[in-house]
């Protein structure tokens, strides 16, 4: 019964981050900016009253708490506001691209978690060697390029100089005529692949190698770099020497009795990536134009489209909220030692 | 008339100073990332004499020149209003560099002594703080500072006052932490068993002793600011032109990253050379402070 009162107890705690998350983009949105009125208008020279009329529409002129309450009756309700730009609820104008986003971020942290994991593993096994200083090289460069610009230098050697990838965008613009994707998922690499649209596929494909390289750099140098030190610890515990005295292999050592037990510290990592490379997408979405939640969000914020900037913001806040507990009910899964913190 | 200086028993942070000077002066990589920092801060601060044109470096436009490619005249080219990008990124040093590290004080300047408090007071003290830190925490910290930069306007300072309030609760964290440990030594129970307020104790005593893991945690944090600065300036949220901006001016650059490579490009490699200078240092300093991470 030990495991589900924990399973309860990381519930219940999420769910209170979660209130707290809304009162700060309800503080956001109504209480830091001086006029909230005039960032609704998206102009701090409107009319007076203009002003005053959106004052009221909007509620701004009642009290901060009925405000509020206001606020998360509609959250609850699954109502997010209507985006100021396109004149559309914010609730479908999130779902509607969340897919896109999605698969490029899904993507990226496989292809992280495919290299980085590996080559913290090599590293620790050897460590000192060329091979670690190879890897610590890889790693820290990966955390100090910036995302924005990796994807310009992407474009330009793997489109421009090599053509090996298209420029942008998340298909070919001709697709839609010679093989259309039939929208089961949304997600076009599952789609195309279930309707055996090969053509698509390969497409797609084409598409998202590099976004999705560019997304995953900065995943690969931090779990690289953390599986590294996590696989040190537990390399030098007395169980491996005693499984090294027992003369078992050295890499069923290192891949199997080691490598689980430092799965569950390079799990935290990965979990905490899941942010950085969700606001990664933001980039790479701009840089290759792939119409998902980031290139949106972007738009919202120059246009000064409030609703839309909340809703993706609380939407952010709560994807890392589940995240976070997934990785949490993950570790207890993997490493029975946590439920007995 | 001379007066001897009085002989002052060398300090913890003095200790730990020398300490830390002496291990980097001995580490390859992390004296050439402190010189490659320390030279970036000379840059900036004498761009004026350093910069081959000064007046475009500030935003004065050179028509003429638009898109001149690498030459003798322009050793990094000019850009779409033909100002030399070199004479841009050594004034876009200035905010590349200044900014983001008032960000880094101003977030430690409020982060750590709460976290101390929280720590030396505990109970309900501790709890309130500590969930409110927790709830900014939730937030991945960039989407947080774009949303509040967005809400208070564009602009440099709102871009970093916005970076402020999503980084402070990292420190409040490491403060706290040190604080639980602090509390329990002598010198603490020594200093409230005669009656010091519990101001003086955690701004004379604990705080202090919390120096070394927040500078260490900085100088890692100073790097992913910058991108963070970068980050905001690319997409508009940040500087407004025609300041110079590295950020800036690579979001500039890249509609024409295909044929004038060379105004996006270069901007981007100072960015790069100084998160990774920044990134190698902190990790050196992370062996010092805490040798069980990397044996």
């Amino acid at each position: 019964m030990r495991i589900f009162e924990f399973i309860f107890r990381r519930l219940l705690t999420a769910l209170f981050v979660l209130v707290g998350v809304s009162i700060i983009t309800f503080s956001i949105s109504h209480v830091v900016p001086s006029d909230p009125a005039a960032l609704y208008l998206g102009s701090t020279k409107a009319r007076p009253e203009d002003l005053e009329r959106i004052r009221i529409k909007l509620g701004l002129d009642r009290p901060l708490p009925v405000q509020y309450a206001i606020y998360m009756r509609d959250l609850l309700h699954g109502d997010l506001g209507t985006s100021i730009a396109t004149k559309r609820p914010v609730l479908q104008e999130l779902s509607s691209r969340l897919p896109a986003t999605l698969e490029l971020l899904f993507v990226g942290m496989f292809i992280a978690i495919l290299i980085g994991v590996p080559l913290g593993v090599v590293s620790a096994r050897w460590q000192g060697t060329w091979a670690d200083v190879f890897v610590r090289i890889i790693s820290i460069v990966g955390v100090s390029m910036p995302a924005f610009y990796l994807g310009l230098l992407m474009q330009i050697v793997f489109f421009r100089n090599l053509q090996l990838f298209p420029l942008s965008g998340r298909v070919d613009s001709d697709l839609r005529f010679t093989s259309p994707i039939d929208p089961i998922t949304s997600f076009f690499l599952i789609d195309s692949f279930l309707t055996l649209n090969w053509a698509a596929l390969k497409d797609v494909f084409l598409h998202l190698v590099l976004p999705a390289f560019t997304l995953a750099a900065y995943p690969i140098g931090l779990i690289a770099r953390m599986n590294r030190a996590a696989m040190l610890e537990v390399l030098g515990q007395d169980y491996i020497r005693t499984a090294r005295a027992y003369g078992i292999r050295q890499w069923i050592i290192t891949y199997w009795y080691a490598l689980k037990n430092a799965i569950s510290p390079t799990l935290t990592v990965i979990g905490l990536t899941v942010a950085y490379a969700l606001t990664g997408t933001f980039f790479v979405e701009v840089i290759f134009n792939w119409p998902g939640l980031g290139l949106f969000t972007v738009r919202s914020l120059l246009a000064l489209d409030y609703p839309a900037i909340m809703g993706m913001t609380l939407l952010g806040a709560s994807g890392y909220v589940i995240i976070n507990l997934i990785v949490d009910l993950l570790q207890t899964a993997i490493d029975p030692r946590i439920r007995l913190k | 008339m001379n007066i001897p200086a009085p002989t002052i028993t060398e300090s913890q942070n003095t200790r730990t100073i020398r300490h830390v000077v002496n291990v980097i002066a001995r580490d390859p990589l992390a004296l050439i990332s402190t010189i490659i920092i320390l030279l970036f801060i000379l840059i900036a601060i004498f761009a004026p004499i350093v910069a081959p044109y000064p007046e475009q470096g500030q935003g004065r436009t050179n028509a003429p020149d638009t898109m001149h490619p690498p030459s003798e005249k322009y050793l990094l080219g000019a850009d779409r209003l033909g100002r030399d990008i070199l004479s841009r990124i050594i004034y876009g040093a200035r905010p590349a560099l200044v900014v983001p590290i008032g960000v880094v004080l101003f977030a430690v300047l409020i982060g750590a002594p709460l976290g101390a408090l929280a720590g030396y007071k505990g109970g309900w003290v501790d709890e309130v703080i500590m969930r409110i830190a927790d709830l900014f925490l939730a937030f991945p910290s960039l989407l947080l500072a774009m949303a509040i930069a967005a809400s208070i306007g564009r602009g440099l300072d709102k871009a970093a006052i916005a970076l402020v309030i999503s980084w402070w609760p990292w420190y409040t964290r490491i403060a706290r932490g040190a604080a639980v440990s602090l509390k329990e030594q002598y010198f603490v129970e020594a200093a409230q068993a005669i009656g010091v307020r519990d101001s003086v104790i955690i701004f004379r005593h604990i705080l202090p002793n919390t120096i070394s893991p927040i500078l260490v945690q900085a100088t890692v944090d100073l790097g992913t600011v910058i991108l963070a600065m970068g980050g905001l300036a690319f997409i508009g949220l940040g500087t407004q032109p025609p300041s110079p901006d590295w950020g800036l001016m690579i979001s500039e650059g890249r509609t024409f990253i295909l044929d004038q490579w060379w105004i996006a490009t270069f901007p981007g490699i100072a960015i790069f050379i100084v998160v990774l200078a920044f990134n190698l240092l902190g990790d050196t300093l992370r062996d010092i402070f805490d040798p069980r991470q990397y044996k």
